[in-house]
């Protein structure tokens, strides 16, 4: 296709367990501010922004059409509106037709989840279950996963040790960025004894219920350098929806991550993503999806997870280099979180965390119990 | 400001449930299914050329969590790409909207967009009221039913006249009704019941009467938009998408106070100035053949007609007045019925503009207009003043 789509700037709050001081408005609007400071962008009907993306959801705001209250927030005034409802990276996607198709040359998006503010983990998530045959038995995201980890790690050779290796990992990572939760450090030892929330998900494996709110700016190629003189491009977008009865699917399969990476790769023109794409981060829900979606976006042999961690794989590919969901993105924003990361290490602006040579990343998303859907962005930095 | 499309898309299939209160025959995704395999057909596709599905509803009526996951079952999704997108009302138009943008992008050659609700399973009236801050507005709001359109009309008009006018209104919709068989209520409404109707029917909030109201139905919509070439691979009557505006208002609709010298003016107004003055459209009333509006009240749909075709003083009461806007009038609205005969809420906007592309195919059924249907208007509604507005064209000659 060759067009491109550029991220003009980025915001964020920090992750943080329970922003009990704001309601979800006052997230987003510290997440609007920066962005209109950075690139002096407005809201003229000829030049500015006419249509704004959202990202929220119903069940986890306990409000009908969660968009509505982030109209005041976004500029939505006399403006377009349009909220996703799926893993935040969608909107990427989406953005990127919004722009590439004409209809629009100026996006502003803004996503929040507000996870404390819900019964997020059993809940909302058991909600994502059909009423007749799958909600009555209890089934959410996380026992979903269970099913999928057990599997994947008997598959992939993936052992306790491996799974602590990754979480120590994690927060260690996630220590070097500022925007990350402050879990605090851990050891293997301590994984290991953490308590079982989901065999053989222990609490340590999963990520911690979190609130936060990102931002971006995005615009065609020929107006990028309106906004910013460091832009990064979105070169790449694919997704793909699996089956939805977990019996229907085979669940170390990736498929519909497979097809999601085929799709970003044909688009974006990469032929061998281990050799083209220098940085990865993948929506690590649970610690056992950080080697699994690895496998799927073709950085891994299949069935090779648990060799590849042994290999020092995860930071010789920089993978997870902001500490993942793993350290703490609510869920709806997981993937979103990821694309953050990677146009911050793109623009170079990582800081001790920043890998050297980054030209062209890769971020994740899932959406639905184990994996259910996919979408994978390729990112790029490059001159205008 | 003109706007460039990339490439060309047109409407190629469409399906429709019939609508109903209780749908108990079928789950969410077995009704959403109906639609979906009455819009293959109807474009003489299988799912298999489906490159892309966008799902939207509001997901607080029927409280599934992300429900397009469960409707892979039904919408054919596995192993495709998939959007969702919500946006309150306006939902089943954001949906075409997004389809619309996925195929003139590129990325996507053929695209499905399913709008759906089975309100039924939930409460929609605590379900809209659940919209309202809760800090602010909750305790106030009274769902979707709103007498001060009725109460403004009476003030600008007299109350005779305007009552009137809104059962004239009413009563059309219902004659279309009686003729589209996917109605869920069709009356059978006579000109004689007219005063009966205005005095006796009960009121719901002021001169806000029940018969005035629409209801909430069961049902599904489904489109599938393709670009040009495949389109014409496709069909011989593609319906061509020629632009779509969406304008939204803040939740708190004062927040920038009430300027005297710069009334705030209604979304559908603004909408309809920018969509028809970056097309070139002078005379809306004369160039469009069809209007599906998203009325959800007799008494909204008469007030909106002069915001959204750009009116001036009581010339959408003589439009009425005169059944201009009924089938075989210089300009019909809603052929179909409207919201008021069918209102499964995340369906409901996608159906206007489905029904404004079977005008422009000539298929429409026993509702379709006798005269030649060239160019058509379409529009959504919802969350808090938010409205989307669809330029649909049956020959690429703009």
């Amino acid at each position: 296709m060759g067009r491109r789509v550029a991220i003009c700037a980025v915001s964020q709050i920090k992750n943080e367990p329970d922003i009990w001081h704001q309601r979800f408005q006052g997230m987003l609007l510290d997440c609007f501010e920066p962005i209109i400071e950075q690139t002096g962008v407005t809201f003229d009907m000829e030049k500015g922004i006419r249509d704004v993306l959202t990202c929220s959801d119903d069940v986890f705001d306990a409000r009908t059409i969660s968009d509505n209250g982030m109209q005041d927030v976004v500029g939505a005034h006399y403006r377009g509106e349009e909220k996703m409802a799926q893993d935040a990276i969608n909107g990427l996607g989406y953005a990127m037709a919004c722009i590439l198709s004409g209809h629009d040359d100026v996006v502003l998006y803004l996503a929040h989840c507000k996870e404390s503010q819900t019964e997020s983990r059993r809940m909302n998530t058991n909600l994502g279950y059909d009423p007749f045959y799958c909600r009555p038995v209890g089934l959410d995201f996380i026992n979903a996963c269970a099913f999928q980890a057990r599997e994947y790690m008997e598959k992939s050779g993936i052992t306790e040790e491996h799974l602590a290796e990754i979480v120590v990992r994690s927060r260690k990572n996630a220590a070097k960025n500022p925007y990350a939760r402050e879990n605090g450090k851990v050891s293997k030892k301590d994984v290991m004894k953490s308590p079982m929330l989901c065999d053989p998900i222990r609490e340590l494996h999963h990520y911690p219920v979190t609130d936060w709110a990102a931002g971006m700016l995005l615009c065609s190629e020929e107006r990028a350098h309106e906004f910013t003189d460091n832009p990064v491009w979105i070169t790449g977008f694919g997704n793909c929806m699996d089956s939805y009865f977990l019996g229907d699917r085979d669940l170390t399969s990736n498929f519909a991550l497979k097809k999601a990476a085929e799709q970003a790769y044909a688009m974006a023109g990469i032929k061998d993503p281990r050799k083209e794409i220098d940085l990865f981060e993948l929506n690590d829900a649970s610690a056992y999806q950080l080697p699994m979606w690895a496998e799927g976006v073709g950085l891994v042999d299949e069935g090779q997870g648990g060799a590849w961690i042994d290999a020092g794989g995860m930071d010789a590919s920089n993978v997870n280099l902001s500490g993942g969901m793993l350290n703490g993105n609510p869920v709806m924003l997981g993937g979103l979180a990821r694309a953050v990361e990677a146009v911050i290490q793109l623009r170079g602006e990582a800081g001790k965390r920043q890998a050297k040579g980054v030209k062209r990343a890769l971020a994740h998303g899932t959406t639905g119990g184990a994996g259910q859907h996919h979408a994978v962005v390729i990112l790029e930095k490059g001159v205008q | 400001m003109e706007k460039k499309r990339n490439r060309n898309v047109a409407i190629v299939g469409i399906g429709e449930t019939k609508y109903s209160s209780h749908r108990e025959d079928v789950n969410q995704p077995e009704m959403v299914h109906e639609a979906v395999q009455d819009a293959l057909k109807d474009a003489g596709l299988s799912i298999n050329d489906i490159d892309c599905t966008v799902h939207g509803n509001m997901e607080l009526f029927e409280m599934i969590h992300q429900p397009d996951l469960w409707h892979t079952l039904g919408t054919g999704t596995y192993g495709k790409s998939a959007y969702r997108l919500t946006t309150g009302g306006t939902t089943g138009s954001t949906v075409v909207c997004a389809a619309d943008n996925l195929v003139a992008s590129g990325m996507y050659d053929i695209v499905m967009c399913i709008g759906f609700e089975k309100l039924q399973e939930g409460h929609t009236t605590g379900g809209i009221t659940n919209m309202a801050d809760p800090l602010w507005f909750r305790k106030l709001q009274t769902g979707a039913l709103t007498g001060s359109a009725g109460y403004m009309m009476m003030e600008e008009f007299g109350e005779e006249r305007a009552k009137r006018a809104a059962m004239t209104y009413r009563i059309i919709m219902d004659k279309h009704a009686c003729l589209n068989p996917n109605s869920h209520r069709a009356f059978g409404l006579e000109w004689d019941q007219l005063e009966d109707l205005m005095e006796n029917s009960p009121r719901l909030v002021g001169e806000l009467r029940l018969i005035h109201m629409c209801s909430q139905s069961d049902g599904a919509c489904v489109m599938i938009l393709a670009s040009e070439e495949r389109a014409r691979e496709i069909t011989d009557k593609p319906v061509w998408i020629r632009d779509h505006i969406t304008v939204h208002r803040e939740e708190s609709l004062n927040v920038f106070g009430n300027d005297e010298k710069h009334p705030v003016k209604m979304t559908h107004r603004f909408a309809a100035e920018q969509l028809f003055e970056r097309n070139g459209i002078t005379d809306p009333v004369e160039y469009f053949d069809v209007f599906e509006m998203y009325d959800p009240s007799a008494w909204w749909g008469l007030d909106w007609m002069r915001e959204f075709l750009l009116l001036e003083g009581d010339e959408h009461l003589k439009l009425v007045e005169n059944k201009e806007i009924m089938i075989g009038g210089k300009l019909p609205i809603n052929p179909s019925g409207g919201v008021i005969a069918a209102n499964p809420i995340g369906a409901t906007a996608s159906v206007r503009v489905a029904e404004a592309a079977k005008q422009i195919r000539g298929n429409a059924g026993p509702h379709q207009i006798p005269t030649p249907v060239n160019h058509a208007l379409a529009s959504g509604f919802g969350g808090t003043f938010w409205t989307v507005l669809f330029m649909l064209e049956k020959e690429l000659s703009w």
